[in-house]
């Protein structure tokens, strides 16, 4: 199952030591923009009187990571969804289809690449938490197992169930992800989509192309058989006019 | 510019759309300069929102959709063996590799890395649909060149491998009516993987049929409205007694199409947002009206498919249907999910309108030199008989 992150709102007091914090651990330039840019891989935003984190909520089967051609895209086995900038191409076909619109594209740049949020792959390697928990004075963002994290979710719903929402927020969103959240306020009105399916986006693609092999074989031998059938009539008919105009001749 | 002038003194006036089509193509030269020293930001209203603009939903989309008639054609020809449609083959397999070079060069401006194209034939992702889309362009564009080739060859005297490919062209044909098949339906599973975004006016999980079968109608579209475009330049007659045929095969495809959409939305349960009557149910009332309901009506008539002008607006009305259809589904269909307007920019007006005039003057040019066209003009070898 891998590591992962749980973002309780309700801790959260909004200082954005963890936008700060994971600037400096990714070298990403300039000041901690409003919104997720390629600059800014997390944001913590006021809404309806909670702050809350926007960041790559890391899937288990990634939309982005099945659609990209080149494969630039890759979730690894500790729960990192990590890109592999020097093999992308630019298509931005990750950023259509990503349900929680994380990805962002270096606009103005003439070689651009994508930048979202890895988990801090590299610090997970060497065992570390990520730089926004570590960064996180109160807790809000704690790092770990995520069937530990799980287990702390719901043991939070449990014990106070007046101050949440009763909604682990990335438990089943899109197939379940390895960032989960929970609020007291319902996630919709915190921005975040709440018409996601249970199924993973990818599953429907692969429905359609996972049948190509086959449909490739059938479609050639018919078309091939429709060819072989016409054929054969023209030259059927062409000898049938050759023996009548003998017929007539004689 | 000297072979424009050697041109427009054998046969042509250096006319008004020569200098129209020459003024686009420098302007998307500027526009390409622009693009590849200040970045997409600097020439497109593309954004994080909105990451896919004109040039997926115009360029790409129907650059690939309205060459359909190339494996439309090529089928009916040389599978169903309907052998008296092959004097109008030749100029559609043109103006189908002509749409895929389009497709191409518009593609190579949108990649943010254009340089880096070759990575889809080596690091693979059979998970993609966009990694299917790159081989088809990559497949079919090649197929396209081949079967255009025997016109270019004979041209130049090589008669030999000319001969070769027309033993070769069942298999050739075959395997370009499969990656079309694959490819026309591959852009509609492009947007199979944002059931949340699309707008259910448009979304479906049956889009890559829509798109193969509206693909196929459009493409006969194409195929008459070219015909007529090239009549009037050249000065050719109609060939009404092909053309007409072919408007039937339009309407049974656009019917089918169009049933297929109506069945699609009462899925989704979406025809109270047509009733709405608000921006997505307008666009798609105008789709559907003037690219399907009014093409089929109009041409199930055959007082109206055998009259010329009433045949050539019914083509023009699939084209059109089929190219507000794709921009609908690539633009109108996501903007509410993206939170944010988009409108191309000039430049990316631009960069569109400045290839399409220049395959224009390509298709002009090569019809001019090569023996494309029944009546072909200044041809000096064209084989009469060679059916495959």
């Amino acid at each position: 199952m891998g590591m992962g992150l749980l973002f309780d709102a309700t801790r959260c007091i909004g200082c954005g030591a963890c936008s700060s914090a994971c600037k400096e651990q990714n070298k990403l330039p300039g000041k901690v923009e409003e919104v997720l840019t390629a600059y800014t891989w997390t944001t913590v935003k006021e809404k309806e009187g909670t702050n809350i984190r926007r960041l790559c909520m890391h899937c288990e089967v990634p939309t982005c990571a099945s659609v990209c051609p080149v494969a630039a895209l890759v979730k690894t086995p500790e729960g990192p969804v990590v890109y592999d900038a020097k093999r992308c191409m630019g298509c931005r076909y990750c950023m259509m289809a990503c349900p929680f619109e994380i990805p962002k594209y270096q606009w103005d740049s003439a070689v651009p690449i994508v930048g979202k949020c890895i988990l801090c792959a590299g610090r997970l390697k060497e065992g570390l938490a990520t730089a926004c928990a570590t960064a996180c004075p109160v807790e809000a963002t704690t790092f770990g197992k995520k069937e530990d994290l799980i287990w702390e979710a719901r043991t939070r719903l449990r014990t106070k169930p007046g101050a949440y929402v009763n909604q682990i927020y990335g438990l089943t969103e899109a197939g379940g992800t390895s960032v989960m959240m929970i609020s007291n306020v319902p996630f919709e009105k915190l921005g975040l989509k709440s018409n996601l399916p249970a199924e993973p986006p990818a599953m429907r693609t692969w429905q359609v192309l996972s049948n190509i092999p086959d449909f490739v074989g059938v479609w050639g031998v018919f078309l091939y058989g429709v060819h072989w059938i016409t054929a054969r009539r023209e030259r059927v008919a062409d000898a049938t006019n050759h023996d009548n105009g003998r017929e007539d001749r004689s | 510019m000297s072979t424009a002038a050697t041109l427009a003194t054998r046969r042509f006036r250096p006319g008004f759309w020569t200098i129209v089509a020459a003024i686009l193509f420098l302007a998307f030269c500027t526009v390409t300069v622009i693009r590849f020293t200040k970045g997409l930001g600097a020439v497109t209203n593309l954004s994080d929102q909105f990451p896919w603009g004109l040039w997926i939903g115009f360029d790409l989309l129907c650059g690939v959709g309205l060459a359909a008639g190339a494996f439309t054609l090529t089928a009916v020809v040389h599978l169903f063996n309907l052998k008296k449609f092959e004097p109008i083959v030749r100029p559609t397999i043109l103006t189908g590799f002509l749409g895929y070079a389009f497709v191409i060069v518009a593609l190579l401006l949108d990649l943010g890395q254009p340089w880096r194209i070759w990575h889809a034939i080596v690091y693979w992702n059979p998970h993609s649909v966009m990694f299917e889309v790159a081989w088809c362009v990559m497949l079919y564009t090649t197929v396209l060149a081949v079967e255009f080739s025997p016109v270019v060859l004979e041209y130049f005297g090589f008669h030999a491998p000319a001969r070769i490919i027309h033993k070769l062209i069942t298999p050739l044909v075959i395997l370009g009516v499969i990656l079309s098949t694959l490819h026309q339906s591959s852009l509609g599973s492009l947007y199979l993987i944002v059931p949340s975004k699309l707008h259910p006016l448009w979304y479906s999980p049956m889009l890559p049929l829509h798109f193969y079968i509206s693909a196929i109608g459009a493409g006969i579209g194409m195929v008459i409205l070219e015909s007529y475009l090239s009549g009037r330049a050249f000065h050719r007659h109609l060939e009404m007694d092909l053309l007409e045929p072919l408007a039937r095969g339009m309407v049974v495809a656009l019917g089918i199409y169009g049933l297929m959409r109506l069945q699609a939305i009462r899925r989704n349960h979406a025809f109270g947002s047509i009733l709405e009557f608000g921006y997505e149910g307008k666009m798609f009332l105008l789709e559907f009206t003037l690219g399907v309901i009014l093409p089929v009506a109009l041409m199930s008539f055959r007082k109206l498919r055998s009259h010329p002008d009433w045949l050539v607006g019914g083509a023009f009305l699939a084209v059109l249907g089929f190219v507000m259809n794709r921009l609908n589904v690539s633009i109108t269909g996501m903007e509410a999910a993206s939170g944010t307007r988009y409108l191309p920019s000039g430049m990316e007006i631009i960069v569109s309108v400045g290839l399409v005039a220049t395959g224009m003057a390509v298709f002009a040019f090569a019809v001019r030199t090569f023996p494309i066209f029944p009546e072909g003009q200044g041809a000096p070898s064209r084989e009469s008989k060679e059916g495959a």
